[in-house]
């Protein structure tokens, strides 16, 4: 859906969203793959919220249909969330917020849970961080 | 990443890079590419003047993208291709 950017980006709050599957591994669950392997057409429709601040040593990968090798070593090719705070304090946006979201990549076709749940929850958290813009990386 | 897909699923604006699945900043440890993919990002999301807006990094993957897309595939295949070899009998 197309909505006009109408801040400067140097006066606007970035997130981030990947869905590479990210999450942390002390203190979030895993994204159910163990279910998928039972239900191939199924995927975790959940999210987890990632500290902009996280640590690569603090991060796992949940996500079955990728070599999570690279971003096991460099979770920022899929979530750069401390090169946006380095943009940030740069003054080439205006900020980042203090979290960023994760989801995991693989969903099932129908994409309810997504509609009703994931999604709503998702721009809920988005609105409560006053995020201006959001980037969206696949995975 | 697939922008072609992005670009069917009416995405409002889409930084097309043709690079292995799960990387879509660039390569691991590579701080430079990665800036300016997401430089890139930020220029659209601020700058597109219309639904649909598609701009192409013009970054080539430094490694043979035949290499590359073997690379991105997990140790072992997902389910749903596990499932669907089966279904193929070529499990």
């Amino acid at each position: 859906m197309w909505a006009p950017f109408e801040k400067r980006l140097q006066a606007s709050r970035i997130a981030l969203l990947t869905s590479a599957g990210l999450y942390l591994k002390a203190s979030q669950p895993k994204f159910d793959v163990v279910r998928e392997q039972d239900n191939p057409e199924w995927g975790d429709p959940s999210w987890r919220s990632i500290p902009a601040g996280a640590d690569a040593a603090e991060i796992g990968v949940a996500h079955l249909h990728i070599n999570d090798q690279d971003i096991l070593a460099d979770p920022e090719i899929a979530l750069p969330a401390r090169m946006l705070s380095e943009l940030a304090s740069e003054g080439v946006v205006g900020g980042a917020t203090a979290e960023h979201l994760s989801v995991m990549g693989y969903q099932d076709r129908g994409l309810e849970d997504w509609r009703l749940l994931t999604f709503p929850a998702l721009v809920g958290v988005l609105r409560d961080r006053q995020a201006d813009g959001l980037i969206l990386a696949p995975a | 990443m697939m922008p072609a897909v992005a670009e069917e699923r009416r995405a409002p604006r889409i930084v097309g890079v043709e690079f292995p699945f799960g990387h879509s900043f660039g390569m691991a440890g590579d701080k430079a590419m990665q800036r300016r993919v997401l430089e890139l990002a930020l220029r659209v999301l601020a700058g597109a003047a219309a639904s649909g807006t598609r701009v192409d990094i013009d970054i080539e993957w430094p490694v043979p993208l035949r290499d590359a897309y073997k690379a991105w595939q997990p140790k072992e295949a997902s389910p749903i291709v596990k499932k669907l070899l089966a279904t193929w009998g070529r499990a």
